[in-house]
């Protein structure tokens, strides 16, 4: 059983975004994205203050066997990242919803929100891909 | 799962499921890159034991009385050495000196050999080694399809293997093997204490309609000492560790086994000619321009084949051929083919990580050998 949030939504790619106040959103990994990835070893996040534009790469993620891209559910500046994944990345696999998180970034262009999957089309989207 | 149907299977695919594999496309074949998880599967390697389906390795029968002569004119190391009932690490090269496979040398009988060569090479190594094969009084089988092959790994591997065969598994030695051994009521299992993960244990041979039975015989056996079905992803990573390469990634038709390391299984001294010698020895006289070396990444990041490596002062010295977060060691670790001048332990050098050179030292290998 693929676990989700209510409150968040997600990327085609797997991300979820959750929104903070205004707009500021965090980011993270969809717990589908960490199974299919297997056991993290390695996250390079964003810089604070760096720009990043939806749907293009912010970061990698790297399991035992593979890199993995990070992609911009939304476009705006890195506010924060998570730091605690430089030395416990198996955070994303543990908790991909919570202690997992990647980064927040202030949106520039929020309307971007409208063309992420809530979750029961997300649910939806991954069940369709492995048909 | 969506697995491409197209793709090959050895006898356990229909066991993989129950176990809760990840299937994947290794290859042309469907198999198991993990079970439970990875670093769980090279942890129990490392301590107790693991069960691997490596059905997909290539299997050729040489017979005849010209078998031997044929085999060593094919192949580097020599196996004219070899006893009854013993094994041998090899290479097979072309006349350039590049690397066709590597492979072992099974000796079943004055006149009896059997190759296990990789699953990627199956038809090229075939056909190589008929084309090598003109005049001699012999006989070549690809009986890859119809042999089975599982390695129990780790250090409870022999017993938990004991339990299920009369035969004293302590009596065969690294490199040795025992034929026609039943193992709880299977017959002719060519059990040989070899391996790829840097551990003791065994690789068992039989034929491809017993695999499902062998493999759930051996769980339930193992059960209790913590035996665990485990994928090539763990594979690879306990490999890399023991330093032992990887056909296509540190041995290539572009690299000889002297680059990739592998000297002491090429016998330039060997009485018999053999394909690539003239070259192999020319390398060795003129000195090799690159090897492959060990390296560890200090700074952020994980090596990951085809990276580029760099000098200190810049220069572009090679290339990565493996590299992983080490699960035995916690450290990024990697192999790379560089120009011999960098290769020396302790050297600094940079490997290139998306677009970012990053601080990495070579270093002695295997980065990992057993107690």
């Amino acid at each position: 059983m693929t676990q989700a949030t209510a409150s968040l939504l997600y990327s085609k790619e797997h991300e979820w975004v959750l929104q903070l106040d205004g707009n500021r959103v965090r980011i993270g990994i969809s717990d589908y994205a960490q199974k299919q990835l297997g056991d993290i070893v390695f996250v390079e996040n964003p810089q604070v203050d760096d720009e990043v534009t939806a749907d293009e790469s912010m970061g990698t993620i790297e399991s035992v066997k593979a890199v993995s891209e990070i992609y911009a559910p939304v476009s705006g500046t890195v506010v924060r990242v998570n730091e605690e994944l430089e030395d416990a990345p198996e955070a994303i696999n543990e908790y991909p919803f919570s202690k997992g998180w990647l980064a927040e970034v202030e949106m520039s262009s929020p309307e971007e929100l409208e063309t992420l999957l809530n979750e029961d089309e997300y649910l939806a989207f991954i069940k369709e891909g492995e048909e | 799962m969506g697995v491409n149907t197209a793709l090959k299977q050895t006898a356990l695919f229909d066991t993989y499921g129950k176990y809760g594999a990840k299937v994947i496309d290794f290859g042309g074949w469907a198999l198991p890159v993990q079970f439970s998880s990875i670093l769980e599967e090279h942890e129990t390697v490392r301590t107790k034991a693991g069960l691997f389906d490596v059905s997909h390795m290539g299997e050729v029968l040489v017979e005849g009385k010209d078998a031997e002569r044929y085999i060593n004119r094919l192949v580097t190391n020599d196996v004219t050495k070899l006893s009854i009932n013993q094994a041998q690490y090899t290479a097979m090269c072309y006349p350039d000196g590049g690397t066709v496979d590597d492979l072992l040398v099974y000796k079943l009988e004055n006149e009896k050999f059997l190759l296990v060569i990789n699953a990627a090479n199956i038809e090229k190594d075939f056909d190589w080694m008929l084309k090598q094969a003109n005049v001699e009084e012999m006989t070549l089988q690809n009986i890859s399809n119809e042999i089975a092959q599982l390695a129990i790994q780790g250090p409870k591997a022999e017993g938990i293997l004991q339990k299920l065969t009369e035969i004293d598994l302590s009596e065969i030695g690294s490199f040795k093997f025992a034929q026609h051994i039943a193992i709880d009521g299977l017959k002719d299992v060519l059990v040989s204490r070899t391996g790829y993960t840097g551990e003791d244990g065994f690789e068992l041979y039989f034929a491809a309609a017993q695999a499902p039975v062998l493999w759930e015989k051996l769980l339930e056996a193992g059960r209790e000492k913590g035996l665990k079905p485990c994928g090539l992803g763990a594979r690879d990573t306990l490999r890399l560790e023991a330093r032992l390469a990887l056909y296509g990634q540190e041995l290539s038709s572009d690299i000889s086994p002297l680059e990739a390391g592998i000297g002491f299984a090429v016998k330039l001294k060997k009485e018999s000619d053999f394909v690539g010698k003239a070259a192999l020895i020319a390398q060795k006289e003129t000195g090799l321009k690159r090897k492959l070396a060990g390296i560890e990444v200090t700074g952020r990041g994980i090596p990951r084949h085809g990276y580029k490596v760099v000098s200190e002062t810049g220069e572009e010295i090679g290339v990565v051929t493996s590299g992983t977060q080490s699960p035995s060691l916690k450290k990024s670790i990697g192999l790379a083919l560089i120009s011999v001048e960098h290769a020396e332990a302790g050297t600094p050098l940079k490997v290139e990580i998306r677009n970012k050179l990053i601080d990495a030292v070579v270093v002695k290998t295997p980065f990992y050998k057993r107690v």
